[in-house]
């Protein structure tokens, strides 16, 4: 395969200019406390099943899913459970568990499997990894075992491991792939075997031959010629699916698409391991390798981390703070989200943290229409449009621009000679655009509603209206029938009246007529 | 003659836009106005519901700027639409979003909030509790003045 196949727009990036090509791993010791969060995924946040006090093992599932696309959560550690509630405790907490840890820890028991899983039922496995409470671990967060119940799809070709993360501040990945290379080719084959394809392609950067060559030797040994690896171009952002699909297949995820139309499966590396653990050694998703890097650390390197642990506890077995970093960022650094404080804890989706100086950006200037920012658009935008119409709220412009498909990669922000924050304002325009499509599905929603309801009140009327010319009717008939009697009495004079008679026959009628009325007037209350 | 042409071409201009529109196109552009209304249907317009303050307007008969809920975002699309310069919108509601709630220790269940309501959002029927259904109601007030005693608030949702 050729490196030089066209891809729209990107970069060319430098990697952390101290990162060594080996990365190791290193162990984070367990803190005094685990944080767990119950929305550390994408979809329903988990409902807690344990109680406060209850003390729990290693493994031990403590929040359950809740819904179709959800994720559990199990606790890292033995511990005992302190509390259900927001941390941290300000605007920027979630709902987490708080796990205090036992001093002594029992060895992890993960039962060894009794008979090879291809034995078993794709769906039987396919719930194993839904039991692991494994979401995508690259930073999306989405629930793997739904992901994988695309094995229905007929259109499903190809399995594509991700392992050509792209960012420069994130080393996870390539971390995984010299140290696990074996178990994520391992994790490959378990997600084959759940999808029932014959074909899985491990993309890699072309620059990384650490990685390469690790994941190379691995399926040397595993003799497995379902899969291939794929080195991809150091480019950014090369590791989004949809780029990635684009490089290898040439055919072009649909704008309103997934991945699936073109016949391509995504996964991440580190997700493949996790599901190789799940499936393998009945090991729930306890951990996570988080890359700390930046120039306000001490010492960057790869850390395995247990799940639940605050990115202080982490900055301290880094060596702690260089001087006084501004800048925390959670997921790297095109794309990671500044955190609110070293309070947070890490997540299924927290990939790496980047500690730096903000460098002051010179105030931005008006847009000179340069065009330097459509050619390294990787999703063929127009970025300076856009800034245009988001600048201008027009929104109908920037939905027949397709700002849905902006990736926010960043990088028409790092080519602007204007040092315009072109992503930052696509993402607020996104947000506007949500929101204005939600106030028109409920003003429909309302619509029909009022329409609905005026036909009934309409129907209702009209049904009325007859009930009541009916009745007249009837009563007219009845009269005439009874005055049409009563002069055939008098014609033949027979059965003469007494006064009594005539009275009792008047207040039979008045009577006759109360309730008919009272009749109506509860029928009226009735709309 | 050069006159006579300005003449004739300007007389032309004028009939385009002064010519009595067909109902056809009245309609049309009613549709689209209604489109950008909120659908609150609270008939702070004058208008009953959404739809007749949108025929209103097409016709020319009503002011663009007089639907409350919809604020200035709704009159300045309108006036895009239309083609017209926009204008401050008449009055800006004390709640951007809100719902009515009904206080159910007060309610006497009267039922007459439910006949009022434009969107069936009141849950309940004769002297038992009414509820408002949060989800289905777009805080169009017009379930408060027939209240009798006075049960029901509107609130931030």
């Amino acid at each position: 395969m050729s490196l030089a196949r066209a891809v729209a727009g990107g970069l060319i990036l430098t990697r952390e200019a101290k990162r060594p090509a080996a990365q190791p791993i290193e162990t984070l010791p367990l803190p005094p406390r685990l944080y767990l969060s119950l929305h550390q995924h994408t979809g329903g946040a988990a409902l807690p099943c344990v109680d406060v006090g209850q003390r729990v093992t290693i493994g031990e599932r403590i929040a359950n899913t809740s819904g179709a696309i959800s994720v559990a959560v199990h606790a890292p550690a033995d511990a005992t459970v302190e509390r259900i509630g927001r941390y941290p405790d300000d605007d920027s907490g979630r709902e987490c568990i708080v796990l205090k840890v036992a001093q002594q820890q029992s060895a992890p028991n993960w039962p060894a499997p009794d008979h090879d899983y291809h034995l078993d039922e794709p769906a039987l496995v396919r719930q194993r990894v839904a039991d692991a409470g494994i979401a995508g671990l690259g930073g999306a967060g989405f629930p793997t075992a739904v992901k994988l119940a695309a094995e229905v799809d007929t259109r499903l070709q190809t399995l594509l491991i991700n392992g050509a993360e792209c960012d420069p501040a994130i080393g996870c990945d390539d971390a995984l792939m010299q140290n696990f290379a074996d178990e994520i080719v391992a994790g490959a084959r378990c997600m084959l075997h759940i999808l029932q394809i014959n074909q899985c392609t491990i993309a890699i950067k072309h620059d990384r031959a650490d990685a390469l060559q690790a994941m190379r030797t691995a399926l040397d040994q595993a003799r497995d010629d379902r899969l291939n690896v794929a080195p991809v171009p150091a480019r950014y952002p090369q590791g989004g699916e949809r780029q990635l699909i684009a490089f290898l297949s040439g055919r072009e995820v649909p704008s309103d698409g997934l991945p699936i139309d073109v016949g391509y499966l995504c996964q991440n590396v580190a997700t493949a391991r996790a599901v190789h653990r799940a499936i393998e050694h009945a090991e729930p998703l306890l951990r996570r390798v988080v890359h700390v890097c930046g120039d306000g650390v001490a010492t960057p390197r790869n850390v395995d981390v247990p799940l639940g642990a605050r990115l202080a506890d982490l900055i301290e077995f880094c060596g702690g703070y260089v001087g006084q970093p501004d800048q925390l960022v959670v997921g790297g650094r095109m794309m990671g989200i500044a955190a609110a404080s070293d309070e947070q804890p890490i997540t299924k989706t927290t990939n790496a943290l980047l500690l730096t100086r903000a460098t002051p950006k010179p105030p931005p200037s008006p847009c000179i229409r340069c065009g330097d920012c459509a050619s390294v658009c990787p999703a063929s935008l127009l970025p300076q449009q856009l800034h245009w119409h988001a600048t201008s709220d027009q929104t109908d412009a920037l939905v027949r621009l397709n700002l849905g498909d902006c990736i926010e990669c960043g990088c028409c922000d790092v080519v602007c000679p204007s040092h315009i924050p072109l992503t930052a304002q696509f993402q607020q325009a996104k947000i506007a655009l949500r929101a204005r499509e939600v106030r028109r599905q409920e003003a429909t929603h309302a619509r029909r509603r009022f329409e609905a309801r005026n036909l009934r009140r309409e129907r209702l009327k009209r049904e009325k209206d007859e009930q009541r010319a009916a009745r007249r009717e009837a009563a007219k008939a009845a009269d005439a029938a009874r005055k049409a009697g009563h002069s055939e009495q008098t014609d033949t004079g027979a059965a003469p009246q007494t006064r009594q008679d005539e009275i009792r026959a008047a207040v039979a009628r008045a009577r006759a007529a109360r309730a008919r009325r009272e009749r109506d007037s509860n029928s009226d209350d009735e709309v | 003659m050069l006159a006579g042409l300005i003449v004739v071409l300007a007389a032309a201009a004028m009939w385009v836009h002064l010519r009595p529109r067909s109902d056809a196109a009245i309609a049309q552009v009613a549709v689209r106005v209604e489109a950008l209304l909120p659908q609150t249907q609270c008939e702070q317009c004058e208008f009953p519901g959404c739809k007749p303050y949108a025929q209103a307007i097409a016709r020319g008969a009503a002011d663009i700027n007089r639907c409350p809920p919809g604020g200035q975002a709704t009159v300045d699309a309108i006036a895009e639409l239309l083609g017209q310069d926009s204008v401050p919108v008449a009055k800006v509601p004390a709640l951007p979003v809100a719902v009515a709630r009904i206080d159910e220790d007060r309610c006497i269940g009267c039922a007459l909030c439910i006949k009022a309501c434009p969107v069936d959002a009141i849950l309940g029927a004769s002297k038992r509790m009414h509820t408002v259904i949060e989800s289905e109601c777009t805080g169009c007030e017009l379930c408060l003045p027939p209240c009798p005693v006075d049960c029901i608030d509107l609130v931030a949702p």
